[in-house]
């Protein structure tokens, strides 16, 4: 009985390293551009059906096309920033809501029309099934590993990148302030674009796993920006270790509902953030 | 006075075409077939769910888009005063506003604790977690619905022309309630405190408008109206569903492409834009999935060049508002006090909230 619950918990948790992979991005944009992009979600399903079009189209391995889409992400990150998120940033919420919620409707709008409806799953080679045999009843998978453990990597590989380069310094500097970091001389507009850069690596790469993981369909967006939300505001607005904390509990309160009731998997996870976010509003890792 | 402009005969003109569109509606049970008035009974509760969301997002600077979730509260609620609670369809509608209410006050203790776009994302969670939740009612069917019994259905009209008829003056009661009082209260203090946010924040928050009581004002004013709509969509479709009654995409999306094209933060925008949406809905059908991202990047072409929308463009050349909500500084100089009473803003004869 011990080691059944054991075995949930840990699913759950690595489930939560798929939900901090989603959050990450959504992270980076709170933190940095101070605004939510409410197409996150959408962006990560763009990402995957492309993955999947290089996969069947090309008969490329997943990991290889997922390579491939890292610096198109980037790119595409840092033109979107550049040259229409960037138009409206610093005129009130208002016009940066409205915007990425209109790329979240022709994301998903255009997605449909050019797959269908149909739910998608990247074939990955047999790494779906793989598992390691623990003992006792616990398994872990080795693609749910493999996902968990580039989340961490990416976490602290992010930290690295804000608190220890230079270009960190900058996108810091960019964020605090923008102002006087225009006035001494930084490119903010440009800054913010190769912030938005890395945030669509991010994206990339929780794409790739995602589409080999679970089933995905043109409208799997939202729930995906939902989840990423909750994450993000679980963990702390702006703290990336906390990021990676809120996509476990969600995780894990996610396994635990789905184990009284299956149909009450996903409705846990929103019941349990909405009793956390009540009791603690500022996140369980508030940054400052 | 100074002499007027030679576009002032704009003003009268478009009052006199939004009298026009109330008189056709009030005429509507007489000269439309049933299909017809079907279609202006949906014209009128997305009318009143637009206004609502201009409301919040326009002035209040609440961008929720998690409105529909009273949408689909009401659906419920009505629901279930109606056939579990055998209320007449009148007595339930109303308990569905309520109820709506109700469940305002819990919903804005959450999302009132996150500001700008976290509000608008924590307040789709909540819309989530209340439509996941609606499907775990087993008496309403859970996950996939349920349809109305027909004696319900009859207590409205046995004839389909009368019951529809029944239905549409309803729509047009919640309407022209929802429409006449949120005007009001645009005119009045609260909502001159409103426009003044809207315009600037600090700067009203610095003048002395309590920022606070003005959203939970707005926020709690909408549900009621929402709930409303959502009892009058339900006596129209005859059934609830989960994804039906708190459909994001008809509720939120379409409000926001209509609020947002049609003009945000003014009273003729929500209305212009709906009247639009309503002129080329058939149009869209007919493109399929194409017609969102038309709609889509219109809107996001609108924010980026007339944020006003295309009241915005209109009030270019029209030298006024149609539906005053903002006060003309008095014609003469007032000795002594400045909160004279509604003499110094005498209402216009056209003023009518119509749709």
């Amino acid at each position: 009985m011990f080691f059944s619950w054991a075995n949930q918990i840990l699913q759950g948790v690595l489930v939560g390293g798929l939900y901090a992979m989603f959050a990450m991005g959504l992270s980076l944009s709170v933190g940095i551009m101070r605004f939510v992009n409410i197409a996150h979600g959408d962006l990560i399903v763009l990402v995957s059906f492309l993955i999947l079009s290089l996969t069947q189209a090309f008969g490329l391995d997943p990991i290889l096309a997922v390579l491939i889409t890292l610096p198109l992400a980037f790119l595409g990150g840092y033109l979107l920033q550049r040259y229409l998120l960037q138009r409206v940033i610093g005129e009130g919420v208002l016009p940066i809501i409205l915007v990425t919620f209109g790329l979240s409707i022709i994301i998903q709008n255009g997605l449909l029309g050019t797959y269908g409806a149909d739910t998608r799953k990247v074939a990955g080679g047999g790494i779906e099934t793989a598992t390691l045999m623990l003992g006792k009843g616990i398994n872990v998978g080795v693609l749910p590993l493999a996902i968990f453990v580039t989340a961490m990597v990416m976490v602290a590989g992010l930290d690295l990148l804000l608190y220890r380069t230079r270009m960190g310094a900058r996108i810091r500097a960019v964020s605090d302030d923008v102002s006087s970091a225009n006035l001494v001389g930084l490119p903010s507009a440009h800054i913010y674009a190769i912030a938005m850069g890395i945030v669509g690596v991010t994206v990339a790469i929780s794409a790739g796993f995602m589409s080999v993981w679970t089933n995905f369909d043109p409208t799997s967006g939202p729930s995906r920006l939902i989840t990423a939300f909750e994450a993000v505001v679980l963990g702390g607005l702006g703290s990336l270790w906390g990021t990676l904390i809120g996509g476990i509990v969600l995780g894990v309160a996610q396994t635990l509902g789905a184990q009284f009731d299956a149909a009450w998997q996903v409705l846990a996870g929103h019941i349990v953030f909405l009793i956390i976010f009540m009791l603690r509003p500022q996140g369980l890792f508030p940054r400052n | 006075m100074p002499k007027a402009p030679f576009n002032a005969w704009l003003v009268p003109a478009g009052r006199l075409l939004l009298l026009l569109g109330l008189c056709f509606l009030i005429a509507g049970p007489w000269v439309c077939s049933i299909p017809q008035l079907q279609l202006l009974t949906q014209f009128l509760s997305l009318l009143v769910i637009a206004i609502m969301w201009n409301l919040l997002a326009g002035y209040a600077d609440i961008v929720s888009v998690g409105q529909h979730a009273f949408v689909g509260i009401g659906a419920y609620a009505f629901f279930g005063f109606a056939v579990f609670a055998g209320f007449s369809p009148y007595l339930a509608l109303l308990a569905g506003g309520a109820t709506a209410l109700v469940f305002a006050v819990p919903v804005m203790l959450i999302i009132f604790r996150l500001r700008a776009a976290y509000l608008a994302v924590g307040s789709w969670v909540v819309a989530e977690t209340l439509m996941l939740g609606a499907g775990k009612l087993t008496a309403f069917g859970g996950g996939s619905g349920v349809s109305m019994p027909v004696s319900v259905v009859r207590s409205l009209g046995v004839q389909p022309a009368l019951r529809y008829s029944h239905i549409y003056w309803l729509a047009l009661a919640v309407a022209a309630v929802a429409l006449a009082t949120t005007w009001l209260l645009m005119r009045s203090r609260i909502g001159l405190g409103l426009t003044a946010m809207r315009d600037n924040e600090e700067g009203a928050g610095s003048v002395g408008v309590n920022l606070i009581r003005s959203r939970i004002l707005c926020f709690l004013w909408t549900a009621p109206f929402l709930g409303l709509a959502g009892g009058i969509i339900t006596l129209q479709k005859l059934r609830v569903a989960p994804p039906a009654s708190f459909s994001i995409t008809d509720w939120t999306v379409y409000v926001i492409f209509i609020v947002v094209i049609g003009g945000i933060g003014s009273f003729e925008g929500p209305i212009i834009g709906t009247v639009v949406f309503f002129l080329i809905r058939q149009y869209l059908a007919e493109i399929g999935v194409w017609h969102f991202i038309i709609l889509g990047m219109l809107s996001i072409g609108v924010i980026m060049v007339e944020p006003r929308g295309l009241w915005g463009i209109l009030r270019r050349v029209v030298p006024g508002d149609l539906i005053p909500v903002s006060h003309r500084p008095p014609a003469r100089p007032l000795a002594g006090s400045d909160s004279a009473p509604s003499g110094t803003h005498l209402k216009e004869p056209h003023s009518t909230p119509a749709g």
